[in-house]
């Protein structure tokens, strides 16, 4: 391989043999990086959208940015492990995010989660066998006056209670 | 954009906002024959409880009973009350109806708007039994608050720069651009004291003075909108609700200070308040309220806005900017401090979007205006994020120096019936926690330290007897055992024995040794950590320590949890009296330890198996089983 920090040409030459769904993520992700300049500072917003339209980061988009972006893998890496928004695992179709924030903990949001994971069959940081559902934790979604609060991808659900659960879960199924 | 034509723009849009600047005073109808406006509250919270649906609902009663050309509906921002939403609040009556759903609108809009009685069942009650309160401005919650960075939050539409227009948005701006020098603007700032309202209370026009005072051309502002503290949330509702103010307000930084370019770094927990926040830069862009020669000024400035990708250190200024570089969010050792060596090397001020949401005020209306409100070390307001144990939740503002006391129980209706005030958690993970018998505490940046705790940014967690401090102290470490960015060994490692150390306390492991030891290492970790969330980790364990060590005593000592919290504590048995035999407990027992009395319709918990689960508890419906 070659030294990541070398321009490699065209990048996008490599990117022929994909399908074309694939070749259209690759192509939306080279329009976000021509929106930023390909500059480092960007980084993390380019990095939001790869993740927006692979669900998660994977290797190959990894890799594929940083010669992108002419920066040595390390860098790409390191801020994809350091912020706790960045997966590299799949996900879900739905998140699942209970939030453990402290308004939250003192309405007892740890019963809540209990009861999602009861529910899910999961632990926090796990994923459906059937794809649907990922279950994770919020340190706070700034809902606290309905505590407790879960998100399940967009929807905010609030003042939750532990036998609301599998009603609000059924509606996603 | 001229300075003039931003008054005329001014006058005209003053006409269509004459009720909302004037709630509860009818001035006859507003341009285009509006006779009432009904405000539905599109904040956050109110969004989670249904308001598109009653918003929905009420544009088709609306439009059923003919009403839609004489009555307008305005989506606005937080109106604070986030228990009692979906809101809805009419104008000029400044009627408000809580809690609606779908179905209650048709009421309203009969009643109401055709035949001229307020629902008396769907205004606020401060009791299920007592009399409706029909005016907002009667409600309690409301009564006792004294809004400035809130001020336009749930009076108008976010995502209209002509209602801020008419709600003198820009004429601070203006009025510092025409009249005032930069020196001026800073001396204005300085005269009304204005502390930041981040945390640590730093005077903000110092920093602004250090910047202005810097060499070089080339210098940045950033407004820090990393609201990482949980259990607050002023600036998503100011963000969401309110937008434009922080974009005059960094503009007068510029002016103020020589800044080129600002940046506002949001955490993408707020994608609503990204959305808005860039549609209020776009539209200032379009009408000249930034870019090139501001109202004619000759002033260049341009914000940009950097989404945060979930890390909470990334609050901490160094940290922040590391990550508006695209960089991972560690922090570095300061000195330099920003002002000297901030972006790109470059002098640099970070404000907190509450601090900044103050400024355009105290340009136009005056430092002596502010001086008068709040305390003297710590003049204005403050907004509390009013949430956990108590009845009505949500923001409030209120002067500095207002006791714990009016907040908690006169705006916040006190804790639910049954309960007592056990203590209010202030300045999240950094804070620390007021016990009952400081309830008379003023709320203002020193009386709040002199008690252990701090302001801030101005999250206020009510807690009853259900919480156990011992727990809420180990929260609040799990909290930063997981955000600590592992850079420096102290945070790194001691936030981890201090976790180590307060679960022993929670599950019966503790002995005389482990307090001394955690105390010892609170002042290591304090003093020896590279930034503020190191610095500040020990104060809930030091907090908690200093008001409820009889608590920590029970655990240690006497190995029982007062507030019922630490199962590993806690002694499940079944009442033989109470029992009625139906065998939910047994059935539902995960470890199988719930036994039949020999020979009786009656069972028993078998000590030796138990795990603490209290899933008995929670299944008997005869209230048999009991927790010691």
């Amino acid at each position: 391989m070659p030294h990541p920090n070398k321009p490699t040409g065209d990048v996008s030459r490599a990117l022929v043999d994909l399908n074309p769904p694939e070749l259209a993520k690759f192509q939306q992700l080279e329009a976000a990086c021509e929106y930023f300049d390909q500059s480092d500072e960007a980084l993390i917003q380019i990095l939001h959208r790869a993740q927006e339209l692979f669900g998660y980061l994977r290797d190959d988009v990894i890799r594929f940015l940083a010669k992108r972006l002419r920066m040595p893998l390390s860098r790409v890496f390191g801020v994809v492990a350091f912020y706790s928004f960045f997966s590299t695992v799949p996900k879900g179709r739905y998140i699942v995010m209970v939030c453990t924030g402290t308004a939250c903990y003192v309405r007892g949001a740890d019963k809540v989660l209990e009861a999602f994971q009861k529910e899910l069959g999961i632990q926090v940081g796990q994923t459906t066998v059937d794809g649907m559902f990922s279950l994770t934790t919020a340190r706070c979604i700034g809902a606290c006056g309905l505590a407790p609060v879960a998100m399940i991808g967009d929807d905010v659900h609030s003042a939750l209670t532990p036998d609301k659960v599998k009603t609000i879960l059924q509606g996603y199924r | 954009m001229t300075p003039d034509e931003l008054n005329a723009w001014r006058e005209q849009t003053r006409q269509a906002m004459a009720f909302r600047n004037a709630p509860g005073q009818d001035t006859g109808p507003l341009p285009g024959g509006i006779e009432k406006e009904l405000l539905i509250c599109a904040g956050g919270a109110c969004i989670s409880s249904g308001q598109p649906s009653v918003e929905d609902a009420l544009r088709k009663a609306l439009a059923k009973a003919g009403l839609d050309d004489r009555m307008r509906i305005v989506p606005t921002g937080c109106m604070g009350a986030c228990s009692l939403g979906p809101l809805v609040r009419v104008l000029p009556d400044d009627v408000l109806y809580v809690n609606l759903g779908p179905d209650d609108v048709a009421a309203i809009v009969e009643e109401h708007l055709v035949g001229g009685t307020p629902v008396g069942r769907l205004l606020y009650r401060p009791a299920d039994d007592a009399d409706p309160i029909p005016r907002l401005a009667d409600i309690p919650f409301f009564a006792h608050q004294e809004k400035i960075v809130l001020s336009n939050c749930g009076l108008m539409s976010a995502e209209s720069i002509d209602e801020y227009v008419g709600r003198d948005g820009y004429q601070g701006l203006a009025k510092a651009l025409t009249a005032m020098t930069p020196q001026q603007v800073i001396d204005a700032l300085m005269a009304s004291g204005l502390r930041g309202r981040g945390g640590a209370g730093f005077p903000a026009a110092r920093k602004w003075q250090m910047l202005a005072d810097a060499p070089g051309d080339e210098k940045y502002c950033i407004c820090n909108a990393d609201e990482g503290d949980p259990g607050a949330f002023m600036d998503r509702s100011v963000l969401e609700g309110d937008p434009h103010r922080i974009v005059e307000a960094m503009t007068l930084a510029a002016y103020a200070t020589g800044a080129r370019k600002g940046y506002v770094y949001v955490r993408a927990e707020y994608p609503l308040a990204i959305r808005r926040l860039q549609l209020a830069i776009q539209e200032a862009r379009r009408t000249g309220l930034l870019g090139r020669d501001i109202l004619g000024s000759g002033l260049t400035f341009g914000i940009e806005i950097r989404v945060g990708a979930g890390a909470f250190v990334c609050g901490e200024e160094t940290a922040l900017m590391a990550s508006v570089l695209g960089q991972r969010g560690q922090p570095q050792p300061r000195p330099p401090y920003p002002t000297q060596s901030g972006l790109y090397g470059k002098p640099t001020i970070i404000n907190n979007v509450e601090t900044l949401a103050n400024v355009p005020a105290i340009i136009l209306r005056g430092s002596e205006w502010f001086t008068g409100i709040g305390t003297e070390g710590s003049p204005g307001t403050k907004v509390f994020a009013l949430a956990g144990k108590v009845n009505l939740t949500g923001l409030v503002e209120v002067p500095m120096g207002t006791t714990l006391r009016q907040v908690v129980e006169t705006i916040g209706g006190g804790v639910p019936e049954g309960h007592a005030f056990k203590a209010a958690q202030t300045g999240g993970p950094s804070g620390g926690c007021i016990p009952a018998d400081h309830m008379d505490v003023p709320l203002d940046f020193d009386s709040l330290q002199a008690l252990g705790s701090i302001m801030g940014s101005g999250g206020l967690i009510v807690m009853d007897d259900t919480s156990c401090m011992v727990d809420v102290a180990r929260f609040f470490m799990d909290f930063c055992v997981e955000e600590s960015c592992g850079k420096c060994p102290p945070c790194r490692v001691g936030t981890r024995e201090m976790h180590g150390l307060l679960s022993d306390i929670c599950t019966g492991r503790a002995d005389d040794e482990t307090i001394p030891k955690l105390e010892a290492l609170a002042e290591v970790v304090r003093a020896s950590s590279l930034c503020g969330l190191g610095n500040t980790a020990p104060n809930p364990v030091l907090s908690t320590l200093r008001h409820f060590r009889d608590e920590y005593d029970a655990h240690i000592v006497d190995h029982t949890c007062p507030a019922g919290v630490c199962r590993d504590l806690l002694t499940f048995t079944i009442d033989y009296d109470l029992c009625r035999g139906c065998r939910l407990c047994q059935r539902n027992c995960p470890t199988d330890t719930i036994f039949r009395v020999d020979g009786e319709k009656k069972y028993r918990i078998e000590q030796a198996g138990c795990i603490h689960c209290g899933t008995c508890l929670d299944v008997c419906p005869f209230g048999a089983v009991k927790r010691e």
